[in-house]
């Protein structure tokens, strides 16, 4: 009897941490309950985002993994993340995290269009060609010529203005996210224009 | 109106003159300008091609350039920016690769002389290809007139002058340069220079044989 207790308790830390799961939700997959239950709160019923919380539908399932680890281990490090992801992801396993990120990853999703329409040319002309007389790199070249990201590389295309915007402020401003990536290098070297049009082309890509 | 030729060019000049400027200032507009220098271009050069110049697997496979031949990296910087290489990308890559001659010298020395360790996330090929694309690396396929590669490209794949370096090159990048080769190198038939040489190389091999070396090639150091 103990074992079983026991047993029974080390699988339910494993999954769902400090999270009960109640009720009978028939054929839903694991980390769509997980995310019903923990991350809609936040981040949408439908994984679409909410105010500063960005848009998890689609997203590459390396980066949402990645995001939740960095969150963990506090390199990810920006206010709100601090404020709100950190105590999330000290309670998410990593067998957790990686039904969430499968189930999120596997939603459609629908953008953002919160931005200023009046920039998308210029930001697109950005976002394709980068900037070489001010050092800046074509963001092509990594996130795809439509936002679509790749393995640990997010996904872009329809993530909100304001979410966009303040995390390419916040590389400026000396947060993180994750080792070894080059935004921080690129973003510093972003104008608040270059910024406001990059946001804005992005947040209405499909 | 009579117009003498010299008078034409005076205003032609300016006109030409006006239009660069115009274009500068507008990219100036909203960000601050420094003077170009090695540090500020290297630092450029390895947002994509990686802090060493090791290579990436973006959206798109970035080529590792550094240990690199100086000769082949000026010669590609050079067919970037003359459109005899690389239209097919939705990248201009002969505007991310605008660079003067001299820069173009400068971070050709600087990564060439760069020995990267092996990138530890770089995407290598599979491993069970990796017999096979030596024995085509150092024999070549007779039966379909691909020779050894081992020829011009050394037999540890380090290269020398104007023909790359290969070894440790990444697995997704060979395969797409030597699958789309017709269709992104040499595209002006005066610009094709050595590009011109492995046109009927790279058509006469097959998919599966491009894997093998370039699976091969991926675990060279």
């Amino acid at each position: 009897m103990k074992l079983i207790r026991s047993t029974l308790a080390s699988l339910a830390l494993v999954f769902t941490s400090n999270v009960a799961l109640a009720g009978d939700w028939g054929s839903t997959s694991l980390g769509e309950r997980l995310a019903h239950r923990n991350c809609a709160w936040c981040h949408g019923t439908s994984g679409q985002g909410f105010a500063t919380a960005p848009r998890l539908a689609g997203q590459t399932r390396q980066y949402i993994e990645n995001q939740i680890a960095s969150s963990r281990n506090h390199m990810r490090d920006n206010p709100k993340t601090q404020a709100f992801m950190w105590g999330v992801a000290a309670l998410t396993s990593r067998e957790a995290a990686v039904h969430l990120a499968e189930y999120f990853s596997s939603l459609s999703a629908r953008p953002a269009n919160d931005g200023n329409e009046r920039l998308t040319a210029e930001g697109r002309a950005l976002y394709r060609d980068g900037s070489p007389a001010a050092n800046i790199p074509s963001c092509v070249v990594c996130h795809g010529p439509n936002g679509e990201g790749r393995a640990e590389i997010p996904r872009l295309g329809g993530l909100s203005y304001r979410y966009l915007k303040r995390k390419l402020e916040q590389w400026g401003e000396g947060y993180h996210a994750t080792a070894l990536v080059p935004m921080p290098g690129i973003a510093t070297k972003l104008s608040a224009g270059d910024i406001e049009a990059i946001s804005s082309y992005l947040s209405f890509v499909e | 109106m009579k117009v003498s030729g010299y008078g034409l060019a005076l205003p032609a000049a300016m006109l030409v003159l006006a239009c660069s400027v115009n274009a500068a200032a507008v990219d100036q507009r909203s960000r601050h300008h420094p003077a170009p220098s090695l540090g500020g271009k290297v630092g450029y050069c390895t947002d994509c091609h990686g802090a060493s110049g090791q290579g990436y697997r973006g959206y798109y496979p970035i080529p590792r350039i550094g240990g690199q031949t100086s000769e082949y990296l000026e010669n590609q910087l050079r067919a970037f920016v003359e459109r005899s290489r690389g239209q097919s990308m939705p990248v201009r890559l002969s505007k991310v690769h605008a660079l003067s001659p001299a820069m173009r010298a400068s971070l050709a020395g600087h990564f060439s002389d760069l020995e990267p360790k092996p990138f530890t996330r770089a995407p290598r090929g599979p491993r069970n290809l990796v017999a096979v694309g030596q024995k085509i690396y150092e024999q070549g396929v007779p039966e379909a007139n691909v020779p050894a590669c081992a020829v011009c490209h050394g037999p540890e794949a380090a290269g020398a002058g104007p023909n790359p370096r290969l070894a440790g090159q990444l697995y997704p990048y060979t395969v797409r340069v030597l699958r789309n080769w017709t269709r992104e190198r040499g595209l002006h038939a005066s610009a094709q220079g050595t590009a011109g040489v492995m046109a009927p190389i790279a058509q006469s091999m097959s998919k599966d044989q491009i894997a093998a070396v370039a699976a091969y090639l991926s675990y060279l150091k």
